[in-house]
Parts: C-alpha cells; structure tokens; sequence
C-alpha cells in the first residue's frame, strides 16, 4: 500500500510541431502561465523545451508577462501564404518559410520577444542564428548605457544576469562616448531594501511581483526618458513581508538586501539544500555559509509548497544559529556541581536510569521543532517506558500567502509519530499534575523551555532526573541534571511534515559547535541501550524505518523524498 | 611525447669546447677579483640588489594620491589567490564609511598571511581598482608566524601611494556632480 503520492498520469495533450534551430521538436499547445492558467505556449518556453535557454531580464515564470526588456529577441519565420491563403509549397514539397522582416526593408529580420509571442504551427525559431545574435548585442548595449558597472562594490556581482550576458552575448567596448547618466544610489527603498537607480534595466519584474503577487502595489516607475526610477508611492516604504523577493528576482544589483549588504561575495557561498523552520508551510531554501558561518536563506523552487518565494520573517530568521550563548556543552550536574562529561558516559546513565525507571513514571517532552526522525525515536523510548508525551503548539499570525498560524516547523510529524496527540500541549498540564503528585519522577525535555509552557522552576526542582536537549539557554537547559547541546536544523539532516502533509527533507550546511550532536545521533544509541531494539546509524536507514513503523508515511522512502518532499495523509 | 637526444657531433663529444668554456668564466672572474680588485659578492645586508623593474616582491595595498584606500573589498585577490594567503573581512552593512564616498565600500580587515604567499601576482592582476601591488620587497622577516600575517594597517603602510591614470570613483563622482538636472532629490 502506498499513499506517497504516485507520479500523476498526464491526460493527453495538444501539441505542435515547430523547429528551433532547424531541429522538429513537438511542443504543447497550451501551457501554464504565472497563475497556472492555460495560455498559449509561448517561443521561449518552445525554446527551453528543445533544450536551448533565450537571455532574458523582464520574463519571469511565476510572474505576468510584461515584455519590456526586449533581451529575448529572437528571429522567426512561418510558413508562407500564398494569394489564394494555402501554403506556398518549395520544390521538393516542404512549406516555403516567410521569415519575419521590417515592412518595406526585406533585407532586415524582424524579430520578435520570445516571452510574449505564441507560437504557431509550421513556425520555425533561430534563438542562435546571427541575427538573433545581434539583436541580442544591440539590446545588451542599449541596456549598458547607463550602467555603472560598479561590480566590485555590487552585491550582485557574481549572480547578475547583466553579467552573464556581457560575457555570452555582450561586446567588449561601448560605443557610446557621451557621460553616462546619474541616477541616486544606495536610496532606502524600505526596512530591509536599499535601492541602486543607476543599475537598474527597468524590468519591472519587483513591480509586477509586489502588485501580483504580495498584493502591496508600493512601487512604480516615476520621471521619463532616461530618467526614468524605481520608487515607492510618495510618502510610504516598502515594507511588506514579501520585499526580499525582489532582491532574488532582480535580475542585476539595483535591489540589494540590506541584511546582506557588503557581508560576503556571492561566490564564496557554499549552498546546502534546507527548510525553513519558522513556520508549519516548510518553505525550501537553499542555505549559503562560508567557514561554517550562514551569511543567507534564499527560497529554493518548489510549486508544491512555497514557489520561488519565501516571506522575509522565515529568511531573516538565521542568526540565533551563530549565536555566542549556543549550548556547546555536555554538562552533568549534580546538586551545585556541574561537570562536563563524554557522550558515551551520558548516554549510558541515562539509559541506565531510564531502563530502571518504574513503568508510568516518565515523562517526555519533545518539540514540534524537531524532526521525524526524533520524535519517532523519542516514541520509542516513550513506548518502552511507558511514558506521557507531548509537545508544545507555537501559534502566532498567519498571511494569505505563505505564513501559516502555525509557527512549528513539524507540528504534524509530533501528531504522525504519535508524540502528540491532534491538539499540541494537550498533555502538559497532566505532566505538570505527575510531577506535582509525584507520580512522573523522571522528565525529558527537547528543545522547550517548559518552564513558559506550565511546568515551572518549583516543579522541575522536584524531578529525580531531568534530562534536557536544547541549542540555546534557558531557565530549563539551567535546571537540567544531564545537558545535551544539540544541533541547529542547518547543522544536521532530518524531515520534516508541513502543515499540508508535505514531508521534505534537508541537508546539513554547517557544522556544529563544541559537544553538540545531532539529536537523531544520540538518540539512537539511547534508544538502543534502554529498547535493546538496535536500529540505523544512518539517516536514510533510520528514516526508512520509520516509513515501515509510522502509518502514515509507508511507502515512502528517503530517496523517494527527493528535492521537493513528497505529500502523505494527515 | 618522445623527446629525441641529439646527436652529438665528434668535436662536441670530446667535451673539451665545453670545459674550456667553462674555464674562460672561471678565468674572467680570477681577472676581474685579483687584478681589477672588483668583487663579484656583496655586503648583504648592507648592501641590497636593486631588483628589476616587473620584479614579483610582496603584495601590499596602495592608496590613492588624495591618501584614499582604493581597495573596495570585492575579494576578487582573496577569491584568485592560489595558496588562499589574502583574508578579507567585508564592512557589513554597518561598517565604517568607505574613504571615498561614492566607492560605497572598503575592506574592515585586509590579512595577507606572507607565509603562505608564493609572490604569483594574481592578486594584482585581478584587482578591478588597482589597489594591490606586488612590490620590491624580497626580505620578509618576522620572529612569529602571528607577525607574518599583515594587517591593512601594516599593508596600506608598507604600500605606499600609487599614480594610477584611472580615477574612476572621482570621475564618476563629477560626472554626476555635473548633472544637476536629474529630476529626483534624495532626502
């Protein structure tokens, strides 16, 4: 039985046959455009199907089509028509084609912008031909009259599409002699955008994605000519949650972030795949770090969860991950005395402890920050000792777009794993009950300060042992009797379970600091010593596994997830 | 690929062209040291080659005639360098402002561990602002490996001004300067 979903068997589309480059290439009538509708395939999605990319600034897939930019020129040609409206036939019986020219100047190609011209049937595209080729030069130095070409203090310099035209398609010299125009710089555009006029090619593309997308229409294109700026509606900032997006989306340096602003050249950048952790959407990012430093999050694609796009709350949220007060050390404290001991000690006094704990007298808070991974071998433990488990619900402010209300990155694996029942918490104030009556001797606590959650100072005081995994201090990590400093989501693997059901994996970026292990790690021994079940030392074992233990996520394997994470029923 | 010997003649096999070649160096410098009394050593390190022009001696960092550090921390040299010598730390958003103003950015920290250096040149090369310069010095000398790691302070020092032709930023800054026209006021 599989509830992954399968690969979805497509009904039969309508194509046409056109060439590109003189290669036949059949290509779907119909395809989807920014919202998803059906419109009109388009040359340039012709030409990314047959394999070629055409150069592009304005063009976006995700957002509309605005065609301004003019980069992806192409020259083109269709069959020919003759008087009587049939197609002009050449000798050995093909169509005869018309190639597009100026009206009156048939020596001069006529080409037209791939992003916003349908195709047709018989039609042939030259995305590499010569023409195209200068149509593509003379675009490029239209677009570089006014550009500073400040990239040594750009921060776009190494990503910049403007860059890596120059250097395929662009010309060495300009043949413009006149004093370029001056436009303002490094303008304060909003609380987390600064704004670089004279870099800017005028795409569009951060107008069009704050009006369609973000639903905040803030900016516009004032003055004329030459002239002409990006700016925000008089009087206002733009400061919507979204504005980050036009950092990634355009195409040169003319939005820069101002978080990254001079941090750290692009191309020092070591990218892992990862999620966002801020909310239950799961929004997939790619992490860049240098030297075990995370300088960024950039939302990753995909059109299951969250798009291209990611909210700047869950983007900025990163820093907390280098903090100096990171829990670095393994600490045993007895009474006043406290001492750092070794992994293999600890996991063997607790196990120790755990395996001879009377059944019912353990209780075990895990976090719906955690991944499936834990919480599935915290269950185990749970199971074995018989203990209460729960975990702690975030709720706060969802949007329309992408932030859900809640604020758990894995509210559902807890509820899937069997951690937590479908109300998050529901069982802290039994917990809290135990411990008063003296019933829960014992308590595990993961990633929680439960002393802000119902379980206070006074009554973690009265625990023979408590056990507490964090990655920051707080008052619980303080009372704690065995500290385990554990591993930031950058620093490790796991999965994760969206809101949706979206089970999506990550990578691990950095390392982490001191004694810190990836919880899965140590888990797995101490379920091994307390269980006697021995189980994978390895990620993808240890989710596969737990794909066969947990209902809900049969069939589904590690290798299955993929990039983009794969959806199972809650 | 073969590499064919080649084929000696019979007077060059005797190899007595060649020793009495070598003897006419032995004996010109024999000449010059007894009779002419020049000596073909010298007094190091009192006295000091004066090294070529194109000669590769360390990196250091320059600064513009107005006494601007031109360096604007792209990392291009950090980014080339092949024994990973140079260290860059970028000013961040907040960083100190750049000496010159509309260059936007210059570097916080400029670490060029010398130990490490091989003198290749690519940093100068690179450079889009020419602001680092392999210069004449050849002795490098320090009591720790600490030492040996040069600080912007220590470069832009030992670096020097340069005359460059190209003054971009100042071009730059009245080119716009010139152009008051432009309809939008920054507050």
């Amino acid at each position: 039985m599989s509830n992954a979903a399968t690969t979805e068997t497509k009904p039969a589309v309508e194509t046409i046959r056109i060439k590109v480059d003189g290669r036949e290439i059949d290509v779907p009538k119909m395809m989807p455009d920014w919202q998803g509708k059906m419109v009109p395939t388009t040359m340039l999605q012709a030409c990314q199907i047959a394999g070629g990319e055409v150069p592009h600034y304005c063009y976006h897939p995700k957002l509309p089509i605005a065609g301004n930019c003019r980069m992806c020129l192409v020259e083109f040609g269709t069959p020919a028509m003759g008087p009587d409206r049939k197609p002009v036939m050449n000798e050995d019986g093909t169509p005869k084609i018309a190639k597009s020219v100026l009206p009156y100047e048939p020596t001069t190609p006529r080409g037209a912008i791939a992003c916003a011209t349908p195709i047709s049937p018989g039609m042939e595209i030259y995305p590499n031909s010569a023409a195209t080729k200068q149509m593509r030069e003379a675009v490029l130095e239209s677009l570089l009259i006014n550009h500073p070409l400040d990239c040594p203090i750009c921060d776009q310099a190494g990503e910049c599409k403007l860059q890596e035209y120059s250097v395929e398609h662009g010309q060495a010299e300009s043949k413009f002699v006149e004093p370029k125009v001056h436009k303002p710089k490094a303008v304060d555009l909003g609380p987390r955008i600064m704004l670089d006029d004279e870099r800017c090619v005028l795409c569009t593309r951060c107008i069009r994605f704050t009006k369609d997308i973000a639903g905040d229409d803030k900016l516009g294109i004032v003055n004329r000519g030459s002239y002409n700026t990006i700016a925000t509606y008089p009087g206002t900032k733009f400061d919507n949650n979204y504005t980050l997006n036009t950092v990634d989306i355009c195409p040169v340096g003319a939005l820069t972030s101002k978080d990254f602003r001079f941090q750290m050249r692009v191309w020092f950048l070591k990218e892992a795949k990862s999620l966002c952790t801020s909310c239950g959407t799961g929004c997939n990012i790619v992490v860049g770090q240098r030297e075990n430093k995370v300088y960024r999050y950039e939302p990753r694609d995909n059109d299951a969860v969250n798009g291209p796009w990611m909210c700047d709350s869950g983007r900025l949220n990163y820093k907390w991950i280098g903090r100096a007060d990171r829990l670095s050390q393994l600490i045993k404290k007895q009474g006043d005395k406290a001492e750092r001991i070794s992994w293999t000690a600890a996991t063997k006094e607790i196990s120790d402890k755990l395996r001879a704990a009377a059944a019912g007298s353990v209780a075990i808070i895990a976090s719906a920050r955690q991944t499936n991974e834990e919480l599935y071998l915290l269950k185990k433990v749970a199971t074995k000792t018989g203990a209460l488990t729960d975990s702690v619900a975030r709720n706060g402010a969802g949007d329309k777009l992408l932030v859900n209300a809640d604020k758990n990155p894995n509210s559902n694996g807890a509820r899937l794993t069997g951690i937590a029942g479908a109300e998050l918490g529901a069982n802290i104030a039994k917990i809290a009950e135990g411990i008063k009556g003296g019933t829960i001797k014992t308590l595990i606590v993961f990633g929680e300060d439960v002393t802000k959650h119902g379980i206070g100072i006074d009554l973690l005081g009265k625990l023979e042992l408590l056990v507490v995994s964090d990655i920051l201090p707080s008052k619980t990590t303080e009372a704690a009797h065995y500290l385990l400093p554990g591993c930031a989501h950058v620093e490790k693997r796991g999965s994760f379970t969206n809101v949706k059901g979206r089970v999506q994996k990550f990578m691990k970026a950095v390392e982490a600091p001191g004694d810190a292990r990836a919880e899965w790690e140590f888990l797995h021994d101490l379920v091994h010593n307390v269980t006697g079940q021995n189980g994978f030392v390895s990620i993808e074992g240890l989710f596969n596994q737990m794909a066969t233990e947990v209902p809900a996520f049969n069939g589904v394997t590690w290798a299955s997830l993929g990039d983009k994470g794969v959806t199972v029923q809650i | 690929m073969i590499v064919k010997r080649p084929e000696l003649s019979w007077w060059e096999r005797i190899y007595l062209p060649a020793i009495l070649g070598g003897f006419k160096v032995t004996g010109k410098h024999f000449y010059r040291t007894v009779f002419q009394r020049k000596s073909v050593t010298m007094q190091y390190p009192e006295q000091k080659w004066t090294v070529p022009e194109g000669y590769r001696g360390a990196p250091y960092l320059v600064k513009d005639p107005d006494g601007n550090t031109k360096c604007v921390s792209c990392q291009l040299c950090e980014f080339v360098c092949p024994p990973k010598a140079i260290k860059i730390t970028p000013p961040g958003p907040d960083g100190q402002v750049a000496d010159r103003v509309n260059a936007e950015k210059m570097p916080k920290e400029f670490e060029i561990n010398m130990l490490r250096c091989i003198f290749c040149g690519f940093c100068q090369e690179v450079c889009p602002e020419e602001a680092i310069f392999l210069q004449k010095d050849y002795s490098l000398t320090g009591l720790s490996r600490g030492e040996m790691i040069y600080n912007k302070e220590k470069l832009l020092n030992l670096g020097g001004v340069h005359n460059g032709p190209i003054k971009k930023w100042e071009h730059k800054l009245k080119e716009a300067e010139e152009q008051e026209s432009f309809p939008v006021k920054q507050n």
